[in-house]
Formats: structure tokens, C-alpha cells, sequence
């Protein structure tokens, strides 16, 4: 394992598997009377978000608080952040607070790397900008392997599964890591999506692409929709709303058209009626919940082993 | 946990039990659980990852075929309990696998390979302390090798080992080795 968790990119196949495995012995924890770990007991993980969150932010503060750290929360409403301090003096603060480890949230893709150089704690990256959100794409490889291999499938990649990626992958952190985490682990990964909605590089990812959902679907394992964000358009990727939900959005016929065993996925905050019908989101097919409760287990998992060991050599600090 | 085992290491030892004396170990060792626990009523046996697990599973096996008891056994991983995980890189964790009933008001028997420092036991406490509240607590070890840095001893011990420090136990078990034995390397061995 490397010393910060930025990129789905910095997980070999093995650390990966050594990720999901942990994450497997943890979840049993959920069902003990005592949900709590001694492990990572005087180890401090702070929570540095930029942009707002409910899910990652209160996921990532159960994970540390169930392993015993002490965790500080940072949002930036409310902090000196308000005032015009940069992100390198924040850091250079935490720093000297003594942070073993800083989750960060943040608007600029990029950012999670260059706190990393000013840090000597693990840096996990909690989503930068339309870059990456490893951590998602973790629960997400674990809730497809709990889903389609069972509970005690340790050691199992998803080799041969057909993962479908739908929607606004240009602006998407989470398709950007799934592609490269589920690629890893082998499984075969097609995005989906108006051509407007794709990023201009899509063709050196390790995936398909298509524009045609309907032709996609009978042979996917697993579909992935993702979150129409319309809060980083800025510019008209398609026509209207209805056109979109018409042609991307899952709704029961689509969903009657996949295979039986096929779940249906969706990273949050949904946007019921517009890429997920409220019928699909509510069926049995859809993991959205366990999502979230294999969240805890995904993060707990990477916290335990980053900052559960041997501290990392010191390496010298960018300036 | 404390001895470090591979099979190529353990045939460049000296042998101290072979197969045969360690079935006759763990038969001994099962039927003082059934008379330390008056009959075996309540008793739960938990292996400590990785070889204290086919252990635990064969005195169950034995237990059963002494008194036709179903003795439930599982394993108890204490690796987030250890004290010197920050010596080391993170560790994969072993699986922590308690019987459906759990440990409330049973006996439980913890089941290890090598008693040495007794700081693997000192976790597997712990850990046991987060599951429930078991009536009592014994340990039974197929080797004690002495060197105890802890106030812990075991109850059902196979064999008494007198060794140096600076010697290496290795306990090897068909269902993880392919084959039982336990042997010791000279002095300055192997790590």
C-alpha cells in the first residue's frame, strides 16, 4: 500500500483485494454489541471539507470513530477559510495540530495531491473537483462483491462481471475511479452516456463507450447510474431534463430488461425521476442503501490499513 | 502467533513432536477439558488465527467423539487488539467466526499454537471482551516455550518446550502446512 489513497490508479490488484478483504472482517463488527475497535486509539484523522456532504463526510467519521481515532471535523463555512485562508495554510495548521491523517473534500480536482505534499499524515481523498473519489469506488467494488459473489467471497476479484457506468461521467469523480478500480479487480466496464456527457479522453480509459443504454443493458451485471450534477453545468450538454431521463434514466422497463441477477447501483444524492425512477431506487435489485453501510466498513477498512501500522518513513515535505 | 512457521524452516529442524504424539497431545489435552469443565456442559472453543483454528476444530472433534457432545468452536482474530501493531506494517486481519449462540455465559477455551510471550493471548482477552461476557476463560496451547512477559499461563498445555530465545518454534499442521510435526532451529536460525 502507498502512504495516501488519491487515486483508484495508486491500488494494485492485490491492494485492492487486501482493502475489500479487511473490509469483509470488519462488516462482522456491525453485528457485535460493542462496535468499536481499539485500534487506531490516539491517532488523530481529520476531516477537511470544502464542499458539502452528508454520506462521505458522516461515513468517513463513523470509520474513525468505530477504530477508536479522535477525529476533528473541518468544514470550510464557518472557518478562517471564510476569511481567505489558503489551502496550504490550513494544512500547514492541521500540521501542527498533529493530524495522522486528513480526509479531504474539495472543489479543485488536484487538490487531495497537492496536500499531500504539504502533509506528513496519510492523505485520503474524499473527491476533488471532476477528478477522483477513491473511497466510492472501494464500497462500490465491495457491494458488487458481496452482491454477485456472497459474503465470504475473500480473496475473489470480479473478473469477467460487466459493470455499465450511466450518465454524467464528464463531471463524475466516482465513474472516473470505478473505471479504473473495477478495471483493476477485471472486471469489463462500459460507460454509457450522451456523447456531451464524456469526457474528451474517455478513449485512454481502460473501458468501453457507448451511446446506446437500451443495447447495453441485457448483458450488465451490474448498472451504475450517476448523479445529473447540475450544480457544474455550465453549459447545455443536453437538451432538457426530460429528453435525458427518456434516453439515460432507469426506469422499470429498462430495469425488466437486464438480467435477473443484475443489482442496480447509484453513488448518491439521487435525483428521483431524472437518471433512477423512484420504483428502481426502491427495488430489490438496488444496493443504494447497503452502499452507504458498506461505506463505513470500505473506509474503516482503508484507515485501518494506513494508518494501523508501522508509521510510513518521513519523506521530505514539498515547500 | 509467535512462532514463525514455514514448512522448508521446519524440516531444517530439530524434531520435538511428530504427528502421532500430537494426536496423543490433543486427545490428553480433551480429555483434561472434559474433566477441568465437569462433563464439557457450556464450553465453546475459539482458535487464535492461523493454527490455533484446526486445533480448536480437532479437540471439538475429539470432545464429540468422548462424550458425544457438539461442541461449537470457532475462531477469535486479535490482530486489532495486538500492542505491537505499530511495529509493523498493517496486517491482514485473520477471521473472527463466533458459533451462533456467542460467548454470554460460556465457557470458552481459547485454543493457540506456541505460548510464548503471552502478549497474543493478552489481545485475544480483549478482543474477547468486546463480544461479550464469557463465565470463564481457559487457554490451551499445544507448545509453552517459557518466556512469558505477561502474568498468563495456559490450563491444557501439549508440551512443555524449555528453549533460548534465540531458537524459532515451528508448529506445522496438514490442514495449513500439509503435514503435522512441531520442530525447533538451532540457535541463530532462521528469523
Amino acid at each position: 500500500m502507498k502512504r495516501h489513497l488519491i487515486s483508484a490508479a495508486d491500488l494494485s490488484r492485490a491492494d485492492a483485494l487486501l482493502i475489500l478483504d479487511t473490509a469483509e472482517e470488519l462488516a462482522s463488527l456491525a453485528d457485535r454489541p460493542i462496535k468499536k475497535l481499539p485500534t487506531l486509539r490516539g491517532r488523530t484523522v481529520v476531516n477537511l471539507f470544502y464542499e458539502d456532504s452528508t454520506r462521505t463526510r458522516i461515513s468517513f467519521e463513523a470509520a474513525a470513530k468505530r477504530l477508536s481515532a479522535d477525529v476533528i471535523n473541518f468544514s470550510a463555512k464557518g472557518s478562517s477559510v471564510a476569511k481567505g485562508e489558503s489551502l496550504k495554510d490550513t494544512a500547514l495548521t492541521l500540521e501542527a495540530m498533529g493530524a495522522d491523517a486528513v480526509v479531504i473534500r474539495h472543489g479543485a480536482s488536484g487538490a487531495a495531491h497537492r496536500l499531500a505534499g504539504w502533509v506528513q499524515g496519510s492523505v485520503l481523498n474524499a473527491g476533488d473537483g471532476t477528478h477522483e473519489h477513491p473511497t466510492q469506488a472501494l464500497l462500490d467494488a465491495f457491494t458488487i462483491r458481496r452482491r454477485l459473489k456472497g459474503t465470504g467471497a475473500r480473496g475473489a476479484a470480479l473478473d469477467g462481471l460487466r459493470v455499465t457506468i450511466v450518465g454524467d461521467v464528464l463531471h463524475s469523480r466516482v465513474a472516473r475511479s470505478n473505471v479504473l478500480l473495477l478495471s483493476t479487480l477485471g472486471a469489463e466496464v462500459t460507460l454509457a452516456a450522451p456523447p456531451t456527457l464524456l469526457p474528451l479522453a474517455v478513449g485512454s480509459w481502460p473501458c468501453e463507450v457507448s451511446y446506446d443504454l437500451d443495447s447495453e443493458l441485457p448483458k450488465s451485471d451490474v448498472v451504475m447510474m450517476l448523479r445529473v450534477q447540475q450544480e457544474r453545468m455550465n453549459a447545455a450538454y443536453f437538451p432538457s431534463v426530460r429528453e435525458y431521463s427518456r434516453r439515460y434514466g432507469l426506469d422499470a422497463a429498462r430495469m425488466a430488461r437486464l438480467p435477473g441477477h443484475a443489482i442496480v447501483m447509484h453513488p448518491g444524492p439521487m435525483n428521483r425521476g431524472v437518471e433512477i425512477a423512484a420504483e428502481v431506487a426502491d427495488s430489490v435489485r438496488s444496493t443504494i442503501v447497503e452502499q452507504v453501510a458498506n461505506g463505513v466498513t470500505t473506509r474503516m477498512a482503508a484507515l485501518y490499513l494506513l494508518l494501523g501500522g508501522m508509521e510510513f518513513p518521513a519523506t521530505e515535505v514539498a515547500q | 502467533m509467535c512462532a514463525a512457521s514455514s514448512p522448508v524452516a521446519g524440516r531444517d529442524g530439530l524434531a520435538v513432536l511428530d504427528a502421532e504424539q500430537i494426536r496423543r497431545a490433543l486427545t490428553r489435552i480433551a480429555h483434561e477439558i472434559l474433566e477441568r469443565t465437569h462433563g464439557g456442559a457450556g464450553i465453546i472453543l475459539l482458535g487464535i488465527p492461523t493454527r490455533g483454528v484446526p486445533l480448536a476444530r480437532r479437540l471439538a472433534a475429539r470432545i464429540g467423539e468422548f462424550e458425544r457432545l457438539d461442541v461449537p468452536c470457532g475462531s477469535l482474530d486479535v490482530t486489532m487488539h495486538r500492542d505491537d501493531l505499530r511495529l509493523h506494517p498493517a496486517r491482514a486481519l485473520g477471521r473472527t467466526d463466533l458459533p451462533p449462540g456467542g460467548v454470554d455465559g460460556m465457557t470458552v477455551v481459547l485454543v493457540d499454537d506456541v505460548l510464548y510471550s503471552g502478549r497474543t493471548v493478552r489481545a485475544a482477552l480483549d478482543a474477547l471482551n468486546d463480544l461479550g461476557r464469557p463465565r470463564a476463560v481457559q487457554l490451551a496451547v499445544l507448545v509453552d516455550r517459557g518466556h512469558r512477559e505477561l502474568p498468563i499461563r495456559a490450563d491444557y498445555v501439549g508440551k512443555n518446550l524449555p528453549t533460548s530465545q534465540r531458537e524459532v518454534v515451528h508448529v506445522l499442521l496438514t490442514e495449513v502446512d500439509g503435514q503435522d510435526g512441531v520442530t525447533i532451529s538451532g540457535e541463530g536460525g532462521r528469523p
